[in-house]
């Protein structure tokens, strides 16, 4: 049983990484890369979401009519994505100021929905909020990667602090202005799944 | 599992009321820390507007507090220019984002260069007063479109000629991170003050060119371009050339000089 | 004003198209471009659903959730500011939308419902969607201008993924490596079409 329960968190880091493998929410991953910081509070805000819609819809998961399934799992979800970003309004301001819609935009993160339709439903809560964290945590593996790199050689800095001196600012390092643009998170992303597919070849995609 | 319609109708009732119950309890009772955040973000602009603060310093709330009671907050007639209600309190409190939207606090303007549709009927100024009390410098909002979304900011002109830049800052905006965004980097900004917005003949004369300028001195009505970001240059010229032109802050400005003037004279 | 509506709808096809630009929608964006077909039809359904949905939620913003908006419900609303409901009430418009569009669409248009009848549900989840209701309150768009806002970046995503769609039919008589086939590659192949989009930028119109 031990085992099952870190299989379920830790599976979807690499083996099975919501982002790399089953195609889910994606769009917020590329908007608030460009600094650590942001990125950090995006993944705390979504694995916040995910732990707490993975917990509450399995909760509810006998009593839901199948019916009206979809409208009260997004009702579900779009509550506590409201509540998130009010409190990252009361807390982190600055920060809330820069990922605005993004923060919105966790509603339509599919790994949400993904998660709570096809491991909720049919799970316990002790099972689905491990479920959560294990997928927020592998969102949260890429994005971070991806805000590292990005602030690295796009900024010449990791959280705000200065690593490499910029030649703007009498340093030597040539900013990479690609990386800072969207297209960069792209590139980052697309070269990530590249390394894990080569890591772990039995991911490749017959095409 | 079969479900009755008056089950579902029932179980949807109670979702959404629970649902909307969590969320506007959250939201009240949040609302009063947002609205402090909402209100220090915007003292912490306008101090480093008056290069009190340096851009991106972590400043705690009771020395931008302290710091702020040299700032006066004043409302005024953007029409007439004239200064309306100098209670602090009152004042304090404006939102002129808020003002401009509505039609009934705003008035719209011709096409200009700056985007601008409307503007404010009131807006708020902010006087920043030296040590022994007298106004040192003054802190206007500006606003208009760079390239992709509409710059927010604020200037500080010295009170002694209306025209000597302080300080300009920018805290919103959606510029390309690295170009157009460099607007507020602070290397970029320590170009500003010093330089002058008004020309001899009073109209404005102040221009982000592209490439370098001169230092202060010999160049006090240009400053240097922001590379590869020759739009977002453009609308930082434009926004300056609006605001403190005859539709934005001139008649106030004009009015304001006199009435310093008339100060210095008594 | 034709001239007004012209200029944003130029600007919401390809200025600010919604996948290249703002990357919303990508989820499907990338999962359902393997075939131009299916892609082709996701973009239908896409310009349907948010040329609806957008002037809805342009009704329920101005009349319902804005300050003051109740106030033609009686004068003590004036300074009540629902704004905070935003996004649950647009994505329950969203959802509400698709059920309809998806019902009216199979009662009167067979064959059209036949053709998007799988990508309808997907939609209630699109970022693209969701995304163009949060810009046209950010921006404060009249009514007329939302549709037309709507109708834009509908076919701003459109345009988008076929063209991704096309070019992978394509890809599949290249040599990839064989880490980055499928997927990897797509992002990469969205990074430089995004840059071809950024050619686009800072268009004034």
């Amino acid at each position: 049983m031990a085992d099952k329960k870190s299989e379920i968190v830790l599976d979807p880091l690499f083996n099975n990484n919501p982002i790399a493998l089953q195609v889910l929410g994606i769009c917020s991953a590329l908007a608030v890369t460009t600094k650590l910081e942001t990125t950090a509070v995006m993944c705390l805000a979504v694995i916040g979401v995910l732990v707490a819609s993975n917990v509450t819809v399995s909760l509810l998961r006998n009593h839901i009519p199948p019916s009206i399934r979809i409208i009260v799992q997004l009702t579900v979800i779009a509550s506590l994505v409201i509540i998130t970003d009010q409190i990252l309004k009361a807390y982190v301001y600055d920060i809330s100021r820069q990922i605005s819609v993004y923060v919105g935009l966790i509603i339509t993160n599919c790994i949400i929905m993904g998660r709570a339709e096809a491991f909720a439903m049919q799970n316990g809560p002790v099972m689905s909020m491990l479920d959560g964290l294990g997928n927020g945590l592998g969102y949260s593996v890429i994005l971070l990667g991806t805000g590292f790199l990005r602030e690295l050689f796009g900024a010449g800095k990791i959280f705000g602090q200065t690593v490499l001196p910029l030649v703007t600012e009498g340093g030597w390092y040539v900013p990479n202005g690609l990386m800072v643009l969207s297209p960069g998170a792209f590139f980052i992303i697309g070269l990530f799944i590249w390394a894990i597919r080569t890591w772990k070849p039995a991911q490749i995609e017959e095409d | 599992m079969q479900f009755s319609v008056r089950y579902i109708v029932l179980f949807s009732a109670a979702i959404c009321v629970a649902c909307a119950i969590l969320v506007s309890s959250s939201a009240v009772s949040l609302y009063d820390m947002q609205q402090s955040n909402f209100a220090e973000f915007k003292q912490k602009n306008v101090l480093e507007a008056a290069g009190f603060i340096k851009p991106g310093e972590v400043v705690d709330p009771a020395k931008i507090e302290q710091m702020m009671s040299r700032v006066r907050p004043c409302l005024i007639d953007t029409k007439t220019g004239e200064i309306i209600g100098g209670d602090d309190g009152h004042a304090a409190a404006f939102d002129q984002q808020k003002a401009k939207r509505d039609p009934t606090t705003s008035f719209p303007v011709d096409k200009n260069a700056a985007r601008v549709k409307r503007v404010p009927n009131r807006a708020q100024i902010f006087e920043v007063l030296a040590e022994d009390g007298s106004v040192e410098m003054v802190v206007l909002p500006v606003e208009g479109y760079g390239l992709w979304s509409t710059l927010l900011g604020f200037i500080a002109l010295d009170a002694a000629d209306l025209t000597t830049v302080r300080g300009l800052t920018f805290y919103d905006h959606k510029e390309t991170p690295g170009l157009g965004g460099e607007v507020d980097n602070p290397r970029w900004k320590s170009l500003w003050p010093g330089r002058r917005v008004f020309g001899d003949d009073g109209s404005v004369a102040i221009e982000v060119i592209k490439g370098p300028a001169g230092p202060v001195a010999d160049d006090p009505y240009r400053v240097d371009g922001l590379a590869g970001a020759t739009i977002t240059a453009r609308g930082v010229s434009n926004m300056l050339l609006f605001w403190l032109g005859q539709e934005g802050f001139g008649p106030f400005l004009e009015k304001y000089a006199t009435r310093i003037g008339a100060k210095e004279a008594a | 004003m034709l001239e007004q509506y012209l200029s944003l709808a130029v600007k919401a096809i390809f200025v600010e198209n919604m996948a290249l630009a703002f990357f919303l929608g990508m989820c499907s964006f990338l999962a359902c471009s393997k075939k131009v077909d299916t892609a082709l039809g996701l973009g239908f359904a896409v310009i349907f659903v948010s040329t609806v949905t957008v002037p809805a939620n342009n009704l329920i913003y101005n009349y319902l959730l804005k300050e003051g908006a109740l106030s033609w419900v009686s004068p003590s609303f004036a300074t009540t500011d629902l704004s905070f409901l935003g996004f649950l009430t647009y994505i329950g418009t969203i959802a509400a939308m698709v059920q309809i569009v998806e019902m009216t669409l199979d009662r009167f248009f067979p064959a059209l419902y036949g053709a998007l009848g799988v990508f309808l549900p997907l939609i209630a989840v699109n970022c693209a969607i969701l995304g163009a209701s949060l810009f046209m309150v950010e921006r404060d768009y009249t009514l007329g201008e939302s549709a037309v806002f709507g109708l834009g970046s509908g076919i701003g995503f459109f345009l988008a993924i076929g063209s991704l769609a096309a070019i992978r039919e394509k890809l599949r008589y290249s040599n990839v490596p064989a880490g980055l086939r499928g997927l990897g590659l797509t992002f990469i192949l969205t990074g430089l079409m995004a840059i071809g989009f950024m050619a686009f930028s800072g268009i004034a119109l």
